[in-house]
């Protein structure tokens, strides 16, 4: 925040020296955020915009001779507000990237307003199929992952473990259904029952009847994708229902920083031993990787989350096109190219975009553990995709 | 066929009820004695389990801090009625609902600047977080405990509703407010008291449920508009009322969630019915409200003697 209110008075003491004209923000170049600040995700939002700022301080609150300006919104976990808040940074902030979205409903409700105005799209998190296919757009780019890749990768990990048949529980949206797709194109076992959850302007966090269903099923493994508050829902009833040991859980996007701490506080022993996959994780050996995950837990006493590494990666790829087009963000054409070759530095290492600028990268399987100080976090236990690209980028006429 | 998945499905169902039993019998009197329409009656219910779950990393222990809590939100309903609500008795229904809709963003905003966003996962004794053994039926201890001490509070309501002076003056200004006070009986106190014990209610469903699904901003408002369908179609202001169409919506919910999508998938195609299914089930119950609504407009136990 200090450094936000620097720039700003910075920015506004720029203006009133120039004349107050509105050229004078163009010596800055301004990024808008769009991520959850009210409602229970909030502290997903709360741990992107730590992340964005932690990089804005790593990079000195310069990219190339221009100062960035950052304009955070909330979109209230809900479409509507979050094209709202998105409309607002592209007409009335006039801003040069828009970036953020945790969301995948939140994002294809806002991708118009930003890709209509010719201005570039960056999802820190949301990964749907459509952006990734048919709708894809040169001007749109993800430091994340398409949604259906993680699952992907959770499949093959099933595979391998010989595991024969399994119970798949979702929330019933985008990302969710794109998940069990994920799941269900690369496991090869059957698949004994499925559930999508509530998840509209009510979400449901009561699963007895789920789990009842899970278990009688007789499947071998529990396949879940439930991210922000109701995991931690959903791992607690899974424990209470006894199911750790009878019901071996396997989950992508729910176990991760913001909940381990509050499992850990409550003791629920039912995460430990659970596979899960995903692109990074907290212990990845690169030196990008060290400096953010040793500065986040500096500055704010905490593992961060792989919603704050993507985040963390926006800003560092936002940089390199900055810098490469001298400052000119006018030079769209040299700013797209930039970002396809992905030069930049980023927290899980070295990886490329495909024709939907989606990453083309590695998916690792992870396990909870205790690290040296007695915190519950994650560890990469074996890579289980290299380099692996969407399956809709064949879709994309980019 | 093997009846144990029924019947776990049948208890989870009950347990629901239950819930939403405590919930719902604190509005119906609210609603059905003081005409008041408290949409923040939810905010009780997570200022419950936020309560609890410190109160339970405080103490130690998650009894001893329910214990606690209820009390608490006993008085938190005390301050809310003496400032705000017995202000609005005489307001019309639509000033109640902007007043307490205000109340539900100041409480949801006031739980985000003291707990913060997060949310907490409130840790059980090891006794109530194991499995119940009953011939070959697992079932979660702690789901018991839930159905177990709401038939105690169900059964204590209706002795107080029943069998007391107070549940006598309760009753009569549910059939009739205005003849209550014109008898002299103080209709302000017994509003405080209705009030107070209706928010103590829903703050203990809300410290009963945390330990389940974790605490939540806003996590009241959710279940709030189950409530409203429970009062409604048990008919609102009556106790009884309430107790029954709440054991109804919970299994019903409970019923369409688990064995919906293998019903549908008899006569729909499987990717159909996984589609449908959900909705479906979501819509069940405000199905239900509508035909109560059509065919039996005071609900299934209206209160005797109804205006």
């Amino acid at each position: 925040m200090r450094i936000f209110r620097k720039l700003l008075t910075g920015t506004i003491s720029a203006m009133v020296l120039v004349g107050f004209s509105p050229m004078a923000t163009a010596d800055s170049v301004k990024i808008g955020f769009v991520t959850t600040l009210t409602t229970p995700a909030a502290v997903i939002g709360n741990d992107m915009v730590d992340a964005v700022n932690l990089a804005i301080e790593h990079i000195g609150g310069k990219m190339g001779e221009l100062d960035v300006e950052l304009i955070v919104e909330d979109d209230g976990f809900k479409p509507d507000v979050g094209k709202q808040a998105t409309d607002k940074l592209v007409k009335q902030d006039d801003v040069h990237f828009v970036a953020g979205y945790i969301w995948s409903h939140v994002l294809l409700a806002s991708r118009k307003s930003v890709l209509d105005a010719g201005k570039f799209l960056i999802s820190s998190n949301a990964g749907p199929s459509q952006l990734a296919g048919k709708l894809c757009h040169e001007n749109f780019f993800s430091t994340s992952w398409q949604n259906d890749q993680t699952p992907m990768a959770m499949g093959e990990v099933l595979n391998q473990q010989g595991v024969k048949s399994l119970y798949i529980m979702a929330p019933n949206y985008a990302a969710g259904k794109n998940m069990v797709a994920g799941v269900e194109r690369t496991f090869k076992g059957e698949i004994l029952g499925k559930d999508m959850t509530g998840w509209g302007k009510v979400k449901q966090v009561e699963f007895a009847a789920e789990l009842a269903k899970a278990k009688a099923s007789g499947a071998e493994g529990i396949f879940i994708f439930y991210p922000g508050p109701p995991g931690a829902a959903f791992i607690k009833q899974y424990q209470q229902a006894g199911l750790q040991g009878q019901l071996p859980l396997y989950s992508v996007f729910t176990v991760d920083s913001i909940s381990l701490p509050k499992f850990q506080a409550a003791n629920l022993t039912g995460v430990m031993g659970s596979s899960m996959t995903q692109f990074w994780a907290p212990d990845l050996d690169n030196p990008q990787n060290k400096k953010f995950v040793s500065g986040f837990k500096e500055k704010y006493g905490r593992y961060p989350t792989f919603y704050a590494a993507q985040s963390y990666d926006t800003i560092f790829l936002i940089k390199a096109a900055v810098e490469a087009a001298d400052g000119n963000l006018d030079d769209m054409d040299l700013m797209r190219a930039t970002m396809e070759e992905a030069a930049f530095p980023s927290v899980r290492g070295k990886f490329s975009y495909g024709n939907n600028h989606m990453p083309i990268q590695n998916f690792y399987l992870r396990e909870v553990v205790e690290d040296a100080d007695g915190v519950w976090t994650t560890k990469v236990v074996r890579t289980v995709y290299e380099n692996h690209q969407d399956p809709y980028a064949k879709d994309c006429k980019n | 066929m093997d009846w144990n998945p029924f019947l776990i499905q049948f208890i989870n169902g009950l347990q629901l009820g239950i819930l939403l039993f405590l919930l719902a019998s604190g509005l119906t009197l609210i609603f059905g004695i003081m005409d008041f329409i408290n949409l923040a009656h939810g905010s009780f219910y997570m200022v419950g389990a936020y309560f609890c779950a410190t109160l339970t990393f405080l103490t130690g222990s998650f009894v001893l801090a329910a214990m606690i809590a209820v009390g608490g939100v006993f008085i938190v309903g005390v301050v809310v009625e003496t400032t705000i609500v017995n202000r609005l008795y005489r307001a019309d229904h639509l000033d109640q609902v902007l007043v307490t809709f205000g109340l539900i963003l100041i409480f949801d905003t006031l739980v985000q600047m003291i707990w913060g966003p997060e949310g907490m996962v409130i840790p059980l004794p090891p006794v109530l977080d194991g499995q119940f053994e009953v011939a070959s039926l697992v079932f979660p201890t702690y789901r018991l405990l839930i159905i177990v001490s709401g038939l105690l509070v169900a059964a204590g309501l209706y002795l107080l509703v029943m069998k007391t002076r107070l549940g006598m003056l309760i009753r009569a200004g549910a059939s009739n407010r205005v003849m209550v006070s014109a008898l002299g009986v103080n209709i302000n106190r017994l509003f405080l008291i209705v009030f107070a014990l209706g928010a103590a209610l829903a703050g203990l469903s809300g410290l009963l449920i945390a330990p389940i699904t974790e605490t939540s901003i806003g996590m009241g408002n959710a279940i709030i508009i189950l409530a409203f369908v429970v009062i409604i179609v048990g008919g609102i202001g009556s106790i009884k009322g309430a107790f029954y169409a709440a054991l109804i919506i919970g299994l019903i919910d409970t019923m369409g969630r688990s064995y919906l999508d293998s019903l549908l998938k008899l006569f729909m195609s499987v990717q159909n019915a996984e589609t449908a299914a959900p909705a479906l089930s979501a819509m069940l119950i405000y199905i239900l409200m509508a035909v109560v609504l059509a065919v039996r407009p005071q609900g299934l136990f209206p209160p005797t003697g109804t205006r």
